[in-house]
């Protein structure tokens, strides 16, 4: 199973837990999904307001290990700051770092991220860089000491599914020893399947559960395609080819004419 | 002393910003502060003396993806 900054996790799968339609549905979701890390984030209480510690008696309960982000951080102080707050709250140096370029893609605004990446680790934070598929952007993360890195597959809560396989693939192959885990973009089962069929260690997503029918149902159809996937990268896959190729023997074939 | 807390002004006696904290009601078991951009610890809250016009950010856990 992948290990995360020395953690070795039982799923593939990490679970956001924002929009679902009640907190019984996300909790469901979170416990057919098999997962144990679901993403968190902080946000503005309100005086006197209880909402804050009721969600984080829901997460406790489910039992999983948390994994805060810094959504919605557009500059690099913001990020740091609000990963610092983070650790205070959760208690752990884990952080799903964002640093948000682009308000129309929510793209990661790659410089600001290596910068914000640096300085976190310098402050012991084991940082889960949300960053695009681009080579040399993770190879500066790996030297600002990232041991993980989250390639986007698309932009966040698009469900368009894996943009650019080749950048997907040459990722998997530059950095064979590096915990990969494609985040955001991904929008059906058959989509982190695909990922998952190019080597990827583990797949985050959130609205394509939190936005199904029936988030449980779905949690659970995306955990068994990331298994599925993950078993199928190990197995071998065949190139695919221009020609057919007979599947049954031609040799012994009768001769009728 | 003016206070802005969350973005919203507020007059509030409050030396430290534990005091503040405890005159809004905000519950303390989960809550991250920060004044004026700089984290301030949950153990350090009630030896930080607030000042005139202090910014201050009371956060909370959240769903998120």
């Amino acid at each position: 199973m992948p290990q995360f900054y020395g953690t070795e996790l039982r799923s593939r799968l990490l679970l956001g837990t924002a929009r679902y339609p009640s907190p019984a549905s996300l909790a469901e979701a979170v416990r057919r999904s098999g997962t144990d890390i679901v993403t968190v984030s902080l946000r503005r209480e309100t005086a006197g307001g209880r909402s804050g510690g009721a969600f984080f008696e829901l997460v406790r309960e489910l039992g999983v290990r948390v994994l805060p982000n810094t959504a919605g951080c557009h500059s690099v102080s913001e990020a740091v700051l609000t990963a610092k707050m983070a650790r205070e709250v959760f208690s752990t140096d884990w952080i799903k770092l964002e640093v948000i370029g682009h308000h129309d893609t929510l793209q990661p605004d790659v410089f600001g991220l290596v910068e914000a990446a640096r300085i976190l680790t310098g402050e012991g934070f084991e940082v889960f860089p949300y960053t695009t598929d681009d080579l040399v952007v993770a190879e500066r993360l790996l030297e600002a000491g990232c041991k993980v890195l989250m390639p986007w597959c698309a932009p966040i809560g698009s469900a368009m599914g894996p943009q650019n396989l080749q950048g997907l693939r040459a990722m998997r192959a530059e950095f064979p020893d590096v915990p990969l885990i494609v985040d955001a973009g991904i929008g059906r089962p058959s989509h982190a399947a695909t990922v998952m069929e190019l080597g990827y260690d583990a797949v985050l997503l959130n609205t394509a559960v939190a936005g199904a029918a029936d988030p449980a149902a779905m949690a659970e159809a995306f955990a068994k395609a990331i298994e599925a996937g993950h078993m199928a990268f190990h197995a071998g896959l065949l190139e695919p080819r221009d020609m057919a190729v007979p599947s049954t023997p031609v040799i012994g074939k009768a001769v009728f004419s | 002393m003016k206070l802005t807390i969350n973005g919203e002004e507020h007059e509030l006696p409050a030396a430290t910003l534990a005091e503040a904290l405890a005159l809004l009601e905000y519950e303390d078991d989960w809550l991250a502060t920060a004044v004026n951009g700089e984290l301030v610890h949950r153990a350090d809250r009630a030896n930080h003396h607030l000042r005139d016009r202090d910014r201050i950010e009371v956060l909370s856990p959240m769903q998120g993806g």
